[in-house]
């Protein structure tokens, strides 16, 4: 098999980009780890051809909707681009960097409590982070090209999940059961 | 909240918590799932201190879910606490995320899959409106919060500015709003 003796040898090399792209693009990652996939698309499918357009497109669409962060999209890329230590370095390399920062503003947070500044922070973000909770859901069911259906499921849902006390892996798990019956 | 459990969580529990958050994200709506456990189940944090951690973690590099899990897992247990919190949120949806992949790679679709992670995703929507239902009922009271409520929804959700852009603007009237009065 002369092409997979070509995937090999091309695996070491890619190893080293898989850990290149994501440890640079984990510090950039500013507001969370969807604003550098047009960064991972133009790196994955142009500049080393790991993949075409409707394979990442449709890798999107796995990480969003499988269980887990959906940062979890390094992983399948670092697959494709060179198997099972591709996944496991493109997925440290992405959280590490960003990681350390996080612990270290972390621990600034846990020792500030009681400051001004951090009553200020929970008491004042509380209703700016609404607002970008219920756009976050806004824009999920805009991306999710809902027709009239989901558009009815969803409504259902949040009905559902608002005015019960239902356990939410149910509703999940029924909405998830419509849309496998086909009914969506 | 001030029915807060004082009880701090072992490194265990902490992974086994976050494994369970991620495992039962299918379809997304991590965010809403974080708190249904770690406000409304554990009862760890106040909602109001789980929405600053939510937000903070959105402005800080990196994967939101991930930052969360660190400033959880470190305001109980320090560093080891963050690294169980993370190894519980990635571990197992990592392994499944590869079996989905290799098994897309191997039939180059999943046509039944796609339609139930389509079910999945009204859910997961249904699950975040719903949070912010929940969360916005407790937190806007007064309507100084609820013009930075719209105006946050608005910027970010219809003009779809970037999150920073909305931040720049409405943070510091926020900060300024909520700062605590000298005695």
């Amino acid at each position: 098999m002369g092409v997979a003796e070509i995937e090999m040898k091309d695996e070491g090399l890619n190893l080293i980009h898989v850990l290149i792209l994501f440890s640079s693009l984990s510090l950039l990652s500013i507001g969370g780890g969807n604003t550098v996939i047009p960064e991972m698309h133009r790196k994955a499918v142009e500049s080393y051809a790991w993949m075409n357009g409707k394979q990442f497109a449709d890798l999107f669409a796995i990480s969003q909707a499988a269980p887990g962060p959906s940062v979890l999209l390094v992983t399948l890329i670092g697959y494709k681009a060179a198997g099972i230590a591709g996944a496991v370095i493109a997925t440290i390399a992405m959280i590490l960097p960003a990681g350390v920062l996080a612990y270290l503003a972390s621990s600034f947070w846990t020792k500030s409590a009681n400051s001004p500044i951090r009553t200020a922070i929970e008491h004042g973000f509380a209703p700016l982070t609404v607002g970008l909770v219920l756009a976050s859901g806004w824009v999920m069911s805009k991306a999710a090209d809902h027709d009239w259906r989901a558009g009815l499921l969803t409504a259902a849902c949040t009905v559902l999940c608002t005015a019960t006390k239902t356990n939410p892996i149910l509703v999940v798990g029924g909405a998830a059961l419509i849309g496998w019956l086909g009914w969506l | 909240m001030s029915d807060l459990g004082p009880v701090r969580p072992s490194l265990a529990e902490l992974a086994l918590t976050f494994n369970h958050i991620s495992l039962a994200s299918f379809g997304g709506g991590l965010s809403a799932w974080s708190r249904e456990v770690v406000v409304v189940e554990k009862k760890w944090m106040s909602d109001e201190e789980f929405l600053s951690v939510l937000t903070m973690s959105r402005i800080l590099p990196g994967a939101n879910q991930v930052n969360v899990a660190i400033f959880i897992g470190s305001r109980f247990l320090g560093l080891p606490g963050a690294v169980a919190a993370i190894f519980g949120l990635t571990f197992l949806p990592a392994v499944l995320i590869l079996l989905l992949g290799a098994a897309y790679f191997h039939y180059s679709h999943l046509p039944a899959l796609q339609n139930a992670l389509k079910g999945a995703a009204a859910g997961a929507v249904a699950l975040t409106l719903s949070m912010a239902y929940k969360t916005g009922r407790k937190c806007l009271r007064g309507a100084v919060p609820w013009i930075l409520f719209a105006a946050t929804f608005f910027l970010n959700g219809i003009l779809r500015w970037p999150l920073l852009g909305v931040l720049a603007l409405t943070a510091p009237l926020a900060l300024a709003w909520a700062w605590p009065k000298s005695k």
